[in-house]
């Protein structure tokens, strides 16, 4: 789990035709498909994105790697080993921060090291974390007296603080306004660039994937199956406004709205 | 070590980026905007010793109608109440923790004290009321001092019949409202009892307590922790199961397992709820102690009401009433403190 040298331990996913179904809300008896025949492999240290309209499955499929939910059909690997539930090795990040009201920010952070025991070796660790997302100050305050970006901030940091080597991103920046937006894709870049774990980021906004991952994932409208997978190879720290950048922008909002014209819903 | 050094040159970059988004203006501003600092004004500052002048000269006025003991008693309570009423407007001015405390209460004092006075005027002055249903102020005062013994005695068994009864009935409440809440098997089967066998009032039992147990102190107490369980097993119960389910998937991908989601997760979650079933509990706990006092057990409060009932002295009736009131509502008082220490994290997130 976490030895010395965490930051280069990532882990390999793999998804073989990976299923899910839901029973419909209003016939219970019938099951929806959500997800369907997805494969990919993610290699450890990738930063991949996955775009698609909205109720595709993206949030089923980051469930599925996390452990949280069960496929009905494929399988699901990690570094060759198959998922049998929820671990600190794959952390998660909602949109919504889900911090823990009753805990300050400091206890929160801890979280991760007191649900496995570990808080009384490893506390030494809590304020260097705190110092990595730059939250020193707010230690003591409770979370509903941080802004939206700090308290995603400490969601990163108590999802960090296990060293996961697999981080499963859920519109972690889909609340926040435009301009926190483009500084926390900084720093979760910053984040990444440093720890190299492997990371699965799902975001509604194209700029916000073409800016991050090394590839794209596109899933078509439910049920989600893979559209296409697009391998993004501008250099870092990649420019929002040049040619290339602006090129491929317009490639997958083309992609998405073919992905999406059954309902004539686009996602950008 | 290698970790170490790893963050700490990673902390570096950050310093830079220190959050430009700040805390919101918090609450001590805008506390501090709904009581604007300004001066008693001096009529303001009068009106708590000028009524309780006002209640010493009726008081006086309607005296000759009195008995002469009970008459002096009541007039060193009020001549002490306008002395303190005076002492703490002139204190005030070097003492501000007093003076917030005297401009919040002062129009309750006020009023307080004016329905003394309709009081007393009613019953001494124009005897508009029968005796010894309905006694004055006076009398009332002067029981509470001749059987202040007592009194506090009865006050004393409450207090441990009631204690008891409340802490075994919350424990109990705590650990099956959390089963009920947490597991399937448990709320499959604890529900029903608790939705046929919870709503009957524990004061209905009394006559199966009576039957059964050994002795009246010990029925009561089970009484109590009966009336108390309930509240307290179904908000807990309710709580439990209503804790957000991502707060949960968060945990778990923290690596908790159970026995953390129950105590580190699911319980503090539900704590809000928690707490209005200690609430409503301790309301249904008084009721309970009062009737189980009245018809079994020797002592206590709701004893010492019927008993000086069956004497017909009423002054000790309502003595009594207004001990009670005083002991219920510190307890009452004390629960809220411990709610606002166990949930200040709730401060500024909902009204209090």
């Amino acid at each position: 789990m976490a030895k010395g040298n965490d930051s280069v331990v990532a882990s390999s996913v793999q998804l073989r035709d990976v299923g899910k179904s839901f029973p419909a809300p209003d016939q219970p008896l019938t099951r929806r498909p959500v997800l369907e025949t997805i494969s990919v492999s993610l290699e450890a240290g990738e930063l991949v994105s996955l775009v698609g309209p909205s109720g595709c499955g993206k949030s089923t499929l980051l469930r599925l790697v996390a452990g949280l939910d069960f496929p009905d059909s494929g399988e699901l690997l990690v570094d060759e080993e198959p998922i049998s539930g929820p671990s600190a090795e794959r952390g998660l990040v909602f949109q919504d921060p889900n911090l823990f009201p009753w805990l300050t920010v400091r206890r929160n952070i801890e979280a991760g090291l007191a649900a496995r025991g570990l808080l009384q070796q490893k506390r030494s660790e809590v304020k260097e974390f705190m110092r990595l997302v730059g939250l020193e100050a707010f230690a003591d305050a409770y979370p509903h007296h941080l802004s939206g970006g700090m308290a995603q901030r400490v969601a990163l940091a108590r999802a960090l603080i296990n060293h996961p080597k697999v981080l499963l991103l859920d519109e972690p920046l889909g609340a926040l306004d435009a301009f926190t937006r483009m500084r926390m894709q900084d720093e979760v870049l910053r984040l990444w660039q440093n720890r190299r774990t492997t990371m699965l980021l799902v975001t509604h906004d194209i700029d916000e994937a073409i800016y991050m991952s090394d590839r794209i994932i596109i899933l078509t409208q439910r049920p989600g199956t893979i559209e296409q997978i697009i391998p993004i190879a501008l250099d870092r720290p990649r420019d929002r406004s040049s040619s290339d950048f602006l090129l491929l922008r317009s490639e997958i909002l083309e992609l998405l709205h073919f992905a999406g014209n059954r309902s004539s819903q686009v996602t950008a | 070590m290698l970790q170490g050094q790893k963050i700490s040159r990673q902390s570096q970059v950050t310093v830079g980026s220190v959050p430009s988004d700040h805390v919101r203006a918090d609450s001590a501003e805008r506390y501090a905007l709904s009581t604007p600092e300004r001066k008693h004004p001096t009529a303001a500052l009068l009106t708590v010793p000028v009524t309780a002048a006002l209640a010493l000269g009726i008081h006086f006025l309607v005296a000759k109608k009195e008995p002469p003991n009970e008459s002096r008693t009541y007039t060193i309570v009020l001549g002490s109440f306008f002395a303190g009423a005076i002492v703490a407007a002139v204190m005030q001015r070097w003492w501000p923790a007093l003076q917030t405390r005297m401009r919040r209460f002062r129009p309750l004092f006020t009023v307080g004290v004016l329905l003394l006075c309709v009081w007393e005027i009613i019953t001494s002055g124009f005897r508009m009321l029968p005796l010894p249903y309905f006694p004055s102020p006076a009398g009332v005062v002067q029981s509470m001092i001749n059987d202040r013994g007592l009194l506090f005695d009865s006050t004393w068994h409450s207090l441990v019949l009631l204690l008891s009864g409340y802490l075994l009935g919350v424990a109990a409440g705590l650990v099956t409202g959390v089963c009920i809440g947490w597991s399937a098997p448990a709320r499959y089967w604890g529900m029903p009892l608790l939705k046929v066998v919870g709503p009957i009032p524990a004061t209905a039992w009394i006559p199966l307590a009576m039957v059964v147990s050994p002795s009246a102190l010990i029925s009561a107490a089970a009484l109590i922790a009966l009336a108390v369980w309930f509240p307290v097993t179904m908000l807990t119960a309710s709580g439990i199961s209503n804790t957000r389910a991502s707060y949960l998937d968060v945990a778990r991908t923290l690596g908790a397992n159970a026995r953390y989601l129950v105590f580190r997760i699911a319980i503090p979650a539900a704590l809000p709820s928690i707490f209005v079933g200690l609430f409503m509990g301790l309301g249904a706990s008084f009721l309970t102690l009062v009737v189980a006092e009245s018809v079994g057990v020797k002592s206590g409060l709701g004893w010492y009401v019927s008993w000086a009932q069956g004497w017909a002295e009423y002054g000790k009736v309502y003595a009594a009433l207004v001990i009670m009131a005083v002991f219920f509502s510190t307890i009452m008082t004390l629960l809220f403190k411990l709610r606002d220490r166990v949930l200040v994290w709730q401060k500024g997130m909902i009204r209090w």
